[in-house]
């Protein structure tokens, strides 16, 4: 039997570390040692603030290089790092700084380009707030009950920060499918790309996979 | 009346009041204290006379207090607040004198017992003079930008800033390197607020009839205090850009100036530039008329914000949320705000705000979508409920200094 699904929330704090960067140097210099969790907000903070639109490119890396700094180029291969392939923040800050210390390689003169102080980088560190809704299901149809119920806060929590940044395997989701046995369910639930699907819309695609599992159980 | 937690639903959401509650009750036992300058006017007043009922509404005890001071005080901190801008000041040690010996009085008179003290801005900060006795956690809340501040008042605050266990700044860009915690809590909007509240067409026409604005043409509009740093100059100009090809009138609207000299010299000069075009309209407003403000917006097209300096610029949440489109400078806070093009058009001159007038003049359609933007926008990030979960979470962050907290 398996154990019930619990649903919590996270919200989340800005706390600013007070550290800008003007030019690539710098932000490359401040990449390498902010704490995951500044990683962490400046790639999926988009996600929350601009949920109700179509989703943008969710990182603040690839917009400050191409809008602020003005390389497209950069800029274009900063947006296209596919979040959801790294399994830890670990892995997805290298890839931040490989992708920009290439491109230095290629371009050496971009060293030198520079913003106004106001137009600063300034590195923000996401302080996330965990507690337990009074939401819990034992089986799928309760699970789609507490899945309406929930914010997207909620769903914000067991899909991004249970896999990349509790590094819990996959979302959460999917973790519990698997243990009432609803393997197909957990892998579908599981391939979805959450970074290019609104909160809102993700929720409705997770309730219609789980609509139709209960209908062929013939549950309704 | 004070609207309950529950009057912000059809609002904000029922999910996101549950939140609310669900977070509150992990923070069960804890009192607030907010202390502050001021009871009545601004921006830091207006929001913890909401504020301040909803946190007793979810269960936490809170107070807010208001520290007295006579002129000579308030004196000194209005230059504190002018150097903090940036702008040069002069001041004598009788003036920082006059600040501690301020502070210490109130320190005998205002009850400080509280787990979490929030002190609003430069007036109250020496209270922190009463640690450890008094209080468990110590906030000092800024809600001024002192990014470029005057060396030496700034080296004054900053010595007592950092007894305090953290601080909050409205925006990363307004904040200084401080060894202390620097949180980020943007200012919000009360949604059923006089100035905020929806309003019927039946209620908005008879106020426009009586401030004697017609509606047969576009209303292009800016309200603010008659002051330069808003650039009233810079709104007829680009609205006489505008005008070339597209027919609409320019409403003026601020404050009355009459008991600040420098906005009577500013008001004279708008009113000589605008002089004979009957298609602009200068508008004083008597100082306290919400009601006013929110039918005006409401009645606009357009509303401008051309300012050439800003703190945070919240009149342009409160535009938005009237779901119309919105064009402001891209300084301060303003950029957090609108997303250019998206939920609302930022400009840096004045042919770039006619520019974007017109777009908005000659395409209502994308005017309509800016507009629609722009109220989600401040729905998500810019209303009091917000602010509340915020203010929350730092409670939280104040007893668990990890980045993951588990409550």
């Amino acid at each position: 039997m398996a154990e019930p699904f619990r649903f919590y929330t996270r919200l989340t704090l800005k706390e600013t570390t007070g550290l800008r960067a003007i030019s690539l140097p710098q932000l490359l210099k401040f990449l390498r040692t902010v704490p995951g969790s500044v990683i962490y907000h400046h790639t999926h903070h988009y996600l929350q603030q601009h949920q109700y639109l179509t989703p943008e490119p969710p990182n603040d890396f690839a917009y400050w290089v191409s809008d602020i700094l003005g390389d497209k180029e950069l800029g274009e291969r900063l947006v296209s790092i596919d979040t959801i392939s790294f399994p830890s923040l670990r892995a997805l800050r290298e890839r931040f700084i490989e992708t920009i210390e290439e491109h230095l390689r290629k371009r050496p003169r971009l060293r030198f380009r520079w913003v106004e102080p106001e137009q600063a980088f300034h590195f923000i560190r996401a302080v996330s707030v965990i507690f337990p809704t009074p939401y819990e299901a034992v089986n799928l149809a309760e699970f789609a009950r507490g899945l309406v119920a929930v914010t997207i806060d909620s769903l914000y929590y067991h899909i991004f920060e249970a896999r990349l940044r509790l590094e819990h395997g996959s979302n959460d989701f999917s973790l519990w499918f698997k243990s009432l046995g609803e393997e197909a369910l957990a892998q579908t639930v599981a391939r979805l790309d959450p970074y290019t699907h609104t909160m809102e819309e993700l929720r409705q695609s997770i309730l219609r996979m789980i609509g139709r599992r209960l209908k062929e159980a013939g549950i309704s | 009346m004070q609207a309950t937690l529950e009057s912000y639903e059809p609002i904000v959401g029922r999910q996101a009041i549950d939140e609310l509650r669900f977070l509150a009750q992990r923070l069960q036992g804890r009192s607030v204290l907010h202390v502050n300058s001021t009871a009545v006017g601004g921006g830091v007043a207006e929001i913890l006379n909401r504020l301040v009922p909803l946190m007793n509404e979810l269960g936490i005890a809170a107070r807010w207090e208001v520290i007295r001071g006579g002129d000579a005080f308030f004196q000194v901190t209005k230059k504190f607040h002018n150097a903090l801008h940036g702008q040069p000041a002069s001041l004598s040690l009788q003036d920082y004198r006059a600040y501690l010996e301020t502070n210490t009085q109130n320190l005998k008179t205002l009850s400080l017992d509280a787990d979490v003290l929030f002190i609003h801005d430069p007036q109250p900060a020496a209270l922190i003079k009463a640690r450890p006795q008094k209080g468990r956690w110590w906030v000092w809340r800024c809600h001024i930008d002192v990014s470029s501040p005057h060396a030496g008042v700034w080296g004054f605050l900053k010595k007592m800033i950092e007894l305090y266990d953290a601080t909050i700044f409205s925006a990363p860009q307004f904040a200084q390197r401080l060894a202390t915690r620097q949180f980020l809590v943007a200012p919000s909007i009360d949604p059923l607020s006089e100035k905020n509240r929806e309003l019927s067409e039946e209620t908005i026409q008879p106020i426009m009839r009586k401030l004697n604005v017609p509606l047969d043409l576009p209303l292009v509009t800016q309200i603010s205090r008659f002051d330069r740093l808003k650039d009233p100059m810079g709104v007829i100009e680009a609205f006489r850009l505008v005008r070339k090809a597209t027919p609409c009138r320019l409403l003026l609207a601020g404050g009355s100036a009459s008991d600040d000299p420098e906005g009577a010299q500013v008001l004279q000069e708008v009113r000589d530039r605008a002089q004979g075009d009957d298609d602009i309209l200068i508008l004083e407003l008597p100082p306290n008329s919400p009601t006013e403000i929110n039918a005006i917006q409401r009645a606009s097209t357009v509303i401008v914000q051309k300012s050439i300096r800003e703190g945070f610029g919240l009149t342009v949440s409160e535009a938005l949320w009237k779901g119309k489109p919105v064009v402001a400078s891209a300084v301060g806070g303003i950029p957090l705000q609108i997303a250019h093009k998206y939920s609302g058009l930022l400009c840096r001159s004045v042919e770039g705000a006619a520019f974007a007038v017109k777009q908005c003049l000659n395409n209502p359609a994308f005017a309509k979508r800016l507009g629609e933007n722009g109220r989600e926008q401040v729905r998500q990030n810019f209303l009091l409920t917000r602010h509340l979960k915020e203010y929350l979470l730092l409670m939280a962050a104040l007893e668990h200094p990890e980045d993951v907290i588990l409550l």
